[in-house]
């Protein structure tokens, strides 16, 4: 008998502290696994970001560095003008990366920076206890949209990976989900693209991974990931939006 | 035959593994909890395994092997 | 180069980063440090070096703890309301314990305030603008060789503690033209970065940049270990000018380019029988303590008279030195007004007249 599944190496021995059912778990994995499979381990350098991932340099068995909230994609600049050779992604969820760090990843895109953006999309702030993120759905109730967003007063979600898609330095960005067996491959597929595409030294690459949250959506773990497939992918359609060696819409 | 194996000190009875698994053989146990607190989840009936990994696929936590 | 140049300030601080080893710039736009990002970006492509141009000074901070963190010699510039920008970085970098320089052209505050030379961002340098229990080494350069200079210490300080470093000019000096000497040194023994993140394969312990210790007791340790490293630099690295001191009738404190008008005035005094003395802090923090209580100890002296282009920002730290044994007073301007010398005698009279 042979193991056909087991713990990435990529990936420390630290129990992750999520909660039940976060599908960040199963994002860190996928990540892990690809840099595995691209037997890169020893020449990756993560960084993480500030919120429910704060913890990720613990988790990913490589060199890491811990950003200022929002400031990841230009941490991980400044890595890879150091070290071109190295293989450089962020991890980011929404509040970090589409709110504080909106400027941030749109400059990294921009300059076609050679690094991974993992972008976890899970509607709210997880780590602070669940207020609005500007990926929050319109109606979504919160900590801090607590009668549902109302758009005129809290405006309408951010779709980041079509709003980078517009960028020329990006070279690959697809919005990918977690929610079943089949699209948690495909979300791998897309996460080991874009590591590809930054070794290739393509340009910046982009996965949005579509995730849940139960503690703070209210919902059971299994709740949670129907509420994402029901209400977050009508809004945030799944695919290649941009694919700099041909595809995408 | 393949075989699973549960960490099952890893495991916080989230029970997204029940809800993949072809056979039906992944389940919550009821009758104990884990050092965590939480009911941990099993195989019932390992002999109709298939080794697909789904369950393994699935676990946020990494509570799971997969040998065939 | 070793013979003479003239250079303007900005350009002079670039080039002297560049010989230092300084392979990385991250900056933005801002008068009056301009000149410095547009002298890296000319000449790092030049030396196997890179210039990014960030989308914000926000931005430029953290490529800098990027690339910090990944072992290099790296710096940033820029000017007043940009320093504030990038105060929370410094604070990460700080806590990381990652050296870098970062350069600050002073201009006239606060808000938007000026583009005139100014030196109202003491308290911001030496206190500390960011969070937490940090201190950064401040270097106040008078001229522009001494800019020179104390850019190539700086970098050096910074990677022998592993902290950032601060260069305190204004814009007097950033824009100014002096002849300057990029003179060899005698390299510090540095330790060696086997903590930055270059890749990990195994042969030292995984390198994690990281400034988060979520357990408070851990978190003192790291701050209590931290101010092991600030006592120390008090102990090793202060820097000051003592000028016409001895048997002086009035001390006055000043630094970086006040400080060269405070010595005409003493010469203008020395026609008037009038006997001043200067002590010009070099690092504004570790402050030279010591050196005020010894001088300010003689008989001859009567007061002190802090003069900056401030409205008194660092004759606190004067008062706090001179510990209540004379009387310390204070004369400025600021928004960018340079005070006259005439002014600064005019004060020193009052003082000795008694009816300052």
């Amino acid at each position: 008998m042979v193991k056909v599944f087991e713990k990435p190496k990529a990936l420390t021995d630290k129990p992750f502290h999520y909660c039940p059912g976060c599908t960040h778990g199963i994002i860190h994995r996928l990540v892990a696994e690809a840099i595995d499979e691209l037997d890169i381990q020893q020449k990756t350098i993560g960084v993480a970001p500030v919120g429910c991932a704060v913890f990720a340099y613990d988790y990913f068995n490589c060199d890491m560095m811990e950003a200022a909230h929002g400031r990841a994609p230009a941490v991980a600049t400044g890595i890879k003008r150091v070290h071109p050779d190295k293989v450089v992604f962020t991890y980011q969820g929404d509040g970090d990366l589409a709110s504080i760090g909106a400027a941030e990843i749109v400059h990294a895109a921009t300059r076609g920076e050679k690094i991974t953006t993992i972008f976890v999309n899970n509607a709210i702030y997880g780590m602070t206890g669940g207020q609005m993120a500007p990926t929050t759905l319109v109606g979504q109730v919160t900590a801090t949209s607590p009668y549902g967003r109302q758009p005129e007063i809290a405006g309408y979600p951010i779709r980041i990976s079509e709003m980078l898609s517009t960028i020329e330095g990006a070279a690959y960005i697809a919005r990918v989900s977690v929610h079943d067996i089949k699209h948690l491959m495909q979300a791998k597929k897309a996460i080991k693209k874009a590591f590809e595409i930054q070794i290739k030294g393509k340009g910046f690459s982009i996965v949005e991974v579509l995730s849940t949250c139960p503690t703070n959506w209210g919902l059971t773990p299994i709740e949670a990931l129907n509420w994402l497939k029901e209400n977050m992918i009508p809004y945030y359609p799944l695919g290649v939006k941009k694919d700099i060696d041909g595809g995408g819409e | 035959m393949p075989k699973v194996t549960f960490k099952e000190d890893l495991c916080k009875g989230c029970e997204l593994c029940t809800t993949v698994c072809p056979r039906g053989i992944v389940t919550i146990a009821k009758d104990r909890i884990n050092k965590k607190g939480y009911n941990p989840a099993i195989v019932t009936d390992m002999d109709k395994c298939t080794g697909c990994a789904f369950c393994a696929r699935i676990c946020p936590d990494v509570v799971i092997e997969v040998e065939k | 180069m070793a013979e003479k140049v003239l250079m303007k300030g900005n350009e002079a601080i670039g080039e002297a980063a560049i010989q230092a080893g300084c392979k990385y710039f991250f900056g933005y736009p801002i008068t009056p440090q301009n000149e410095i990002p547009a002298y890296m970006a000319k000449k790092l492509p030049k030396v196997g070096g890179c210039f990014v141009q960030a989308e914000s000074e926000i931005a430029a901070i953290n490529m800098v703890y990027g690339a910090a963190g990944a072992g290099a010699r790296v710096m940033t510039s820029s000017s007043s309301p940009g320093i504030s920008l990038k105060q929370e970085g410094i604070s990460y970098i700080a806590g990381a314990e990652l050296p870098c320089l970062v350069v600050n052209i002073v201009r006239g505050g606060p808000g938007l305030g000026g583009i005139q030379p100014a030196q109202s961002d003491y308290f911001q340098a030496t206190r500390g603008g960011g969070h937490g229990d940090y201190r950064m080494v401040v270097l106040a350069p008078s001229t522009v060789q001494e800019a020179v200079d104390l850019v190539m210490d700086g970098f050096d300080i910074a990677d022998m503690y592993r902290n950032p470093v601060l260069l305190l000019g204004d814009g007097m000096l950033g824009q100014m033209m002096e002849p300057v000497e990029f003179k060899e040194r005698k390299p510090r023994q540095l330790p060696e970065k086997t903590w930055a993140a270059t890749g990990w394969k195994g042969d030292r312990p995984r390198s994690v940049i990281n400034s988060l210790f979520i357990d408070p007791a851990e978190l003192e340790r790291h701050n209590i270990k931290l101010q092991a490293k600030y006592d120390t630099i008090e102990k090793e690295e202060v820097r000051y000018e003592a000028y016409n001191t001895e048997g002086a009738q009035v001390i006055i404190a000043s630094y970086g380019t006040t400080s060269r008008i405070v010595k005409n005035v003493i010469d203008d005094a020395a026609r008037e029988g009038i006997k001043i003395g200067l002590i010009r802090p070099i690092t504004l923090w570790p402050f030279p303590k010591e050196i005020f209580a010894k001088v300010v100890g003689q008989q001859t002296v009567k007061a002190v008279l802090a003069v900056e282009m401030s409205l008194g920002q660092m004759v606190d730290d004067v008062r706090l030195a001179v510990n209540g044994q004379k009387p310390v007073y204070f004369y400025g301007r600021t928004g960018g007004m340079v005070p006259r010398p005439d002014d600064i005698l005019r004060q020193v009279k009052m003082i000795l007249g008694g009816e300052a």
